[in-house]
């Protein structure tokens, strides 16, 4: 597919000059004449953003009332995103503007948010790419956020379709180069505002003084040193410019193999114990060398075993735990569970929705990891370890684990400034390769695992179970999962730290950029490096790992006492794992269904209810003082007026009012088949004999 | 680890004041003395036993067996378990072990409840101890079969409130408008001559004479005839339930049942058609014209458009709960938990309800459509549907006294057979007529207030406290099977009602976040999406899964309502001294703001 995908007719480099020919609306449309003549709805641009195709009257659907409706407009590409022009967007507009994402309209899908797209061709969907033979009738648009969109092309000019579609396909799914992201488009335009904001503590650890300042605060500053051996990335490319490494370690340990077998530093606990990650040594076939580098290991395991450190136990990620082939299988069918079409297909997948949900494994995974985290607590916490992560890379199972067992017991990592400090900590200086995982760049379907989505996924269950514990809500969890397909922000848009800065500093000299693209293809199985960590390792590790009965008895132990004592919200924080208490993440993956839909219902409504009690105490409080201050009588004010509290549906603050009557959702599904009760089904409900009647 | 259990089996137990007071120390000497007691209740026996918790093992306790409960405390200084059952909810007691069993604990008593638990004790092999206890338990436990009376009839518990003036039917009645031009309240049944299984006060159209409704009784099952259940304050459509006609397998018709249905659909000018729910599969009923039911065909009925709603019978739905047992107790399946719990089919059966109880609030809503709903005898999904389609309708019933009324009107005065669907003091536990038809209106009850957490007044523990007394025989409430046998054993006048209870301690079962919404249509959403395994009741006996009591959310909002409340005090106190002061010279003003605690809270 690499290079094929370039279609004439809207190839990115040729992009038609805009153009907003106005369209001749076919017999059938019945809309307020006087409203379309009058209203042509502009498209907003963002710095930097050119537009590259649009096609008119094309109908967007609309569900309502369990029945389609069409909304005629204009579907346009940009370099950012594809939006869809509605012709009755002023309603919307009066709506609710109270609460509104700032960059991405309801109607706009960035070019990165795209997953898959169909045409329907005679009826039948079939998955677009490529060049096209023949132009579909209808576009069915699913998105990574999960939305799904409809948009028919039936009354739209032949010309424009093949426009719009071939200009779609190819700015979504064709292989883009990195310097083509439109962040740096955005970056040129805005380069003044980019400077952060003071007001904003995140600390990004991209400086020694942050990673002191992290070893200070977590008093890991006692066995532990920040090292700026990697400035300017001499030693290792995947590795951040400063990091922290055990004290005695050598500078030229670092050195000898660019980082690889390397204790670093993630955390210290209260006790002293800390948690480590480390990558694998290159694989090797020579004997000689493979000695060499046991040698080196060994070394490297005498420093950490040596007092006044704790006893390492080593968790090996690349082992049994949990491949990237399994999250990628699981989150592809559970996501498909959300992508629904329309209400019958909502209905008929109603009926076997629990055993669809298991199937899919994602929930099961969910659990694994957040048991994997426990035991890991339970070691730092409960029998002093020190616990040193491996994996091949240490940039994906290692970023999700030590996050999560930071997120557990470090309450700093749950206030919402913690936790971004964290995410950057660990995901964008560890190293996670954004760029890959999610496939902002379209080069390798087999490289995209949503282990970014898993952890918040995790997240969430801890705080859906503990809410006080936090600061943020599930609602800033579904924004910053939105914001990873979002290139205005450069988070989510590199796969090293290394990678960012040498573009965001190279990128006015155009180097040609292919080289960039991070590793060789490299599968996800590394059944190879596992055993030679393992057989490198494989005496200490066997003296350190308890057998696993052992280690179930310690983990029960330490599960249920925790659980069986008051909840300290600023303390440690553990998960409910038992399989009723693992959840679906209702608000990221049913928020655009309006089947799902709870009008005036859900979480939402009692949280209103607590937001509005929270004004109510406040403006008391400052009345109180105000009285204390000046003694005029404020009974002169009118009431607060607090929030009006219209009716909020389930959906908030997402979807917008998608059902504006009260009618009841009707399931339209049959029952199913009850097997072996048929028997008990035929029964009477009592034995009635009627016959004398 | 055991010594943390206390707390948990304590919370689970039911209410009970005495509980509180109860010493955890165990020194007391009186050991009787420190067992709760209800007025009225003996204690029988105790026994030293071992009591075989399925979550922490063996636990050596001293059993009390009163002519209420069975109360266990532990005899083991570090672990202060407490058991506290009524007799009430043993639906089975097993004898395990014989004379010649050599394993440790192996003999003894397995007690099987009706709320989703098993008891299991161990004693000793000699000296007859647990014939002892299974005689007395079962004794006391079942005492129908032993010409015992039931507990309530021997509780002499007093309340401040009398709750079986709660319901009042005329009132309640009065309350929807009744009656009016076209519905009148008859007393033909007074003396349960009519039907035996429905109330004395019935709502009738008034076009139709006492005459008439006998003749429509012949054509009835059970002379369920159709009468009034609610009326929609605006359109004036009605919710009317009966049981099946008797077409039978020659398809009988009855012209006075016909012209019947006909005047309670005149008394609707909007549509030209009365929409019939039958709750039943078609097939069921269909198969039931064998036996001489059926129901309404429209080639007879000419104005009536029929809808069966697919609900399955009380056996489909006691098997269901069954297996929603056996995947939570004692351990909940934990690997394959969503495809075990597809397959109990439960929140199956509660989609079809709540989906049947929708369509039903709808038609009459927006439909504009009278609406008569019957399944077979019209005391089980029609109570199901009838009262849940109210409760979406009408905002009074989901205050705290609106569904005591609803409870007491649609399930107990029209005859719900509480008696033989629970089995109260009745040894046969494998009757079938036992089913948990309430429980699951009960659930459905749950999944709306879940779905809606600010529209019902009452909380989960309201649901909960019902749901221990349909078993417990405390109080008279869900004793026997309809009006009339509960006027012959003079239940209001010789026991409490449960409404006693809960309205002397209202505040224990408020929701804090209810928002009073006079007529607001609530319509939940009936989908797997949304439904859940009620585990706080469920599973509520397993430590591991125990939920947050109260949920830290609900923590926080009373936290935020105590703090509103004191700044409304210290503002009006303010003011107070502010009036008084104001011929004087402004004192020094210090700065009290620093007193006050700032709202600091994450949400």
């Amino acid at each position: 597919m690499l290079g094929k995908g370039v279609v004439g007719g809207g190839g990115g480099t040729k992009a038609p000059k805009p153009s907003f020919v106005s369209y001749v609306r076919p017999e059938e449309i019945h809309t307020n004449e006087k409203e379309v003549t009058e209203k042509e709805v502009t498209l907003h641009l963002l710095p930097g953003e050119q537009l590259l195709c649009e096609a008119s009257t094309v109908l967007k659907y609309v569900q309502e009332d369990s029945c389609q409706h069409g909304v005629y407009g204009r579907l346009v590409c940009t370099d950012f995103k594809i939006a869809f022009l509605g012709d009755d967007e002023s309603a919307l507009d009066n709506d609710e503007t109270q609460f509104k994402n700032k960059v991405i309209g309801e109607n706009d899908i960035t070019l990165h948010c795209v997953d898959q797209i169909y045409g329907v061709f005679d009826e039948k969907k079939k998955t677009l790419f490529g060049q096209l033979k023949k132009y579909p009738e209808k576009l069915i648009i699913h998105c990574k956020d999960l939305r799904v969109f409809h948009f028919c092309l039936r009354y739209t000019k032949e010309e424009e379709v093949k426009r719009i579609v071939s200009g779609i396909i190819h700015h979504t799914q064709a292989p883009k180069l990195l310097k083509r992201l439109f962040l740096f488009s955005y970056a040129t335009a805005t380069q003044n505002n980019t400077a952060a904001d003071p007001k904003n503590h995140t600390v990004m650890f991209d400086t020694l003084k942050d990673w002191c300042w992290e070893l200070e605060r977590t008093k890991g500053n006692m066995k532990y040193k920040a090292v700026s051996v990697n400035e300017g990335y001499k030693v290792c490319e995947r590795l951040p410019a400063y990091f922290v490494v055990p004290t005695p370690l050598a500078e030229e340990d670092v050195q000898r193999f660019q980082g690889h077998g390397i204790p670093i530093w993630c955390w210290s606990c209260h006790n002293g114990s800390a948690l480590l990650k480390m990558s694998a040594l290159p694989k090797e076939q020579d004997d000689g060398i493979l000695q060499i580098q046991k040698s080196f290991l060994d070394g490297i395991y005498k420093t950490i075993h040596r007092p006044p450190y704790e006893i390492v136990k080593t968790e090996d990620l690349s082992g049994n735990f949990l491949s990237l082939q399994e999250i990628q299988t699981a989150y592809s069918k559970f996501k498909q569970l959300f992508l629904i079409d329309n209400s019958t297909e909502f209905w008929d997948t109603d009926i076997k929705w629990f055993s669809l949900l298991e199937s899919s494994s994602w929930l099961d995974i969910i659990r694994r990891c957040l048991k994997k985290a426990i035991e890991i607590t339970e070691c730092m916490e409960a029998q002093n370890m020190n616990i040193l992560l491996l994996e091949e890379n240490a940039s994906d199972l290692c970023c999700l684990i030590s996050s999560l067992v930071q997120v557990m017991m470090d309450p700093h990592c749950r206030t919402r400034i913690g936790f971004q400090s964290l995410v950057q900590k660990e995901w964008v200086m560890g190293g996670h390769c954004f760029l890959d995982r999610c496939n902002h760049l379209r080069q390798s379907d087999k490289e995209e695992v949503p282990v970014f989505q898993l952890f918040l996924d995790c997240v969430w269950q801890l705080v859906h179970q503990h809410p006080p514990a936090f600061e943020f809500t599930e609602t800033y969890l579904t924004v910053l999962s939105d914001s990873l397909y979002i290139p205005i922000f450069s988070t989510f848009f590199f796969n090293s730290p290394h990678q960012k800065d040498t573009n965001v500093h190279q990128r006015q000299l155009s180097l040609p950029l292919t080289q960039s693209k991070s590793s060789p293809k490299r599968g996800f199985f590394r059944e190879e490096t596992d055993h030679l960590i393992k057989n490198l390792l494989g005496k200490r590790i066997s003296k350190l790992i308890n057998s696993s009965d052992e280690l179930q008895d310690n983990f029960r132990e330490f599960y249920d006492s925790w659980h069986s004592k008051p909840t300290d919200y600023h303390g440690l924080l553990l998960p409910h794992i038992e399989g009723p208490e693992i959840r679906v993440w209702a608000q990221r993956y049913l928020r655009w269904i309006p089947e799902a839909q709870i009008l005036g219902g859900g979480t939402v409504a009692t949280m209103s209810k607590l937001l509005e009690m929270m004004e109510e105490v406040q403006s008391l409080q400052e009345k109180i003082d105000e009285r204390h201050h000046s003694q005029e009588d404020p009974q002169a004010e009118p009431p607060c007026l607090l929030r009006n509290s219209a009716r909020l549906s389930s959906l908030f603050p997402f979807a917008l009012l998608q059902r504006h009557s009260s009618k009841p959702i009707l399931p339209t599904s049959g029952w199913k088949a009850l097997g072996d009760e048929e028997d008990l089904a035929k029964r009477e409900d009592e034995f009635v004999d009627l016959g004398d009647v | 680890m055991a010594s943390s259990s206390t707390s948990k089996y304590n919370s689970h137990s039911l209410e009970n004041e005495s509980i509180k007071r109860t010493s955890r120390d165990g020194v007391t000497r009186d050991l009787s003395e420190a067992i709760p007691r209800l007025p009225g209740e003996t204690l029988i026996t105790d026994k030293e036993v071992i009591y075989i918790c399925p979550f922490n093992g063996p636990i050596k306790g001293r059993v009390y067996i009163t002519n209420y409960r069975l109360y266990l405390r532990s005899l083991e200084m570090d672990s202060a378990l407490i058991l506290d059952v009524p007799l009430g909810v043993i639906s089975r007691i097993e004898k395990m072990g014989g004379a010649t069993s050599r394993g440790e604990n192996s003999y003894g008593l397995d007690i099987t409840c009706k709320d989703m638990r098993n008891l299991r004790f161990a004693l000793k092999q000699e000296g007859h101890s647990r014939r002892d206890m299974f005689e007395i338990l079962t004794r006391y436990a079942f005492p129908l079969a032993h010409s015992l009376p039931l507990f309530a009839f021997l509780n002499e518990e007093k309340f401040n409130v009398d709750g079986w003036t709660v319901y009042n039917p005329v009132e309640e009645y009065r309350r929807q408008g009744l009656p009016n031009h076209h519905w009148r309240i008859t007393f033909i049944n007074k003396c349960y001559e009519l039907c035996d299984t429905y109330p004395a006060l019935l709502v009738v159209p008034y076009r139709a004479s006492d005459d008439d409704l006998r003749r429509v009784a012949t054509f009835r099952s059970r002379n369920r005839i159709p009468v009034l259940s609610w009326i929609h304050p605006e359109n004036k459509t009605v919710i009317v339930r009966c049981s099946q006609p008797l077409v039978g397998m020659s398809g009988k018709r009855n012209k006075d049942d016909e012209k019947y249905l006909d005047i309670i659909r005149e008394t609707n000018r909007q549509i030209s058609k009365l929409t019939i729910y039958d709750a039943r599969p078609s097939v069921n009923a269909v198969a039931n014209k064998a036996t001489g039911g059926g129901y309404e065909s429209d080639d007879v009925y000419h104005n009536a458009e029929l809808f069966f709603l697919d609900i399955h019978n009380i056996h489909v739905m006691r098997e269901s709960l069954k297996k929603v047992k056996d995947i939570v107790y004692p351990n909940v399946e934990e690997s394959h938990w969503l495809s075990s719990l597809e397959s109990t089919h439960w929140l199956e059966h509660i989609k079809l309800v709540l989906t049947g109880a929708i369509q039903v609030a709808d038609k009459v809503s927006s439909g504009k459509s009278s609406v008569l709903v019957h399944c077979s005898d019209g005391w089980d999904r029609t109570a199901q549907l009838t009262s849940l389609a109210m409760l979406m309708l009408d905002s009074f019933y989901r205050s705290i006294e609106g569904f005591e009324i609803l409870v007491q009107k649609e399930w107990i005065s029209f005859g719900h057979k509480f008696s033989s669907r629970i089995g109260h003091g009745d040894k046969n536990h494998t009757d079938a007529d036992r089913s948990p038809i309430f429980l699951q209106f009960i659930d459905c009850v749950w999944q709306m207030s879940k779905q809606f957490p600010t529209a019902f007044e009452f909380n989960e523990r309201f649901l909960i406290i019902i749901l221990d007394h349909l078993y417990s025989c405390r109080f008279g409430t869900f004793l026997f099977n309809c009006e009339s046998a509960r006027e012959r054993q003079q239940v209001t006048e010789r026991t409490v009602s449960l409404w006693s209870l809960i309205n002397s301690n209202k505040e224990k079962f408020k929701n804090p976040f209810y928002t009073k919404e006079i007529n607001r249509v609530l319509y939940p959403v009936a989908s797997m999406r949304h439904l859940e395994l009620w585990v706080n009741y469920y599973i509520r006996w397993n430590p591991r899964i125990k939920q947050q009591q109260p949920n830290p959310v609900e923590q926080r909002y009373m936290e935020l309502l105590a703090l509103r409340d004191e700044y409304i005090k210290r503002l009006e106190e303010l003011q107070l001294a502010n009036s008084t002061k104001l011929s004087e010279p402004p004192t020094s003003p210090s700065s009290p703001s620093q007193m006050m605690p700032h709202v600091q809270t994450h949400f």
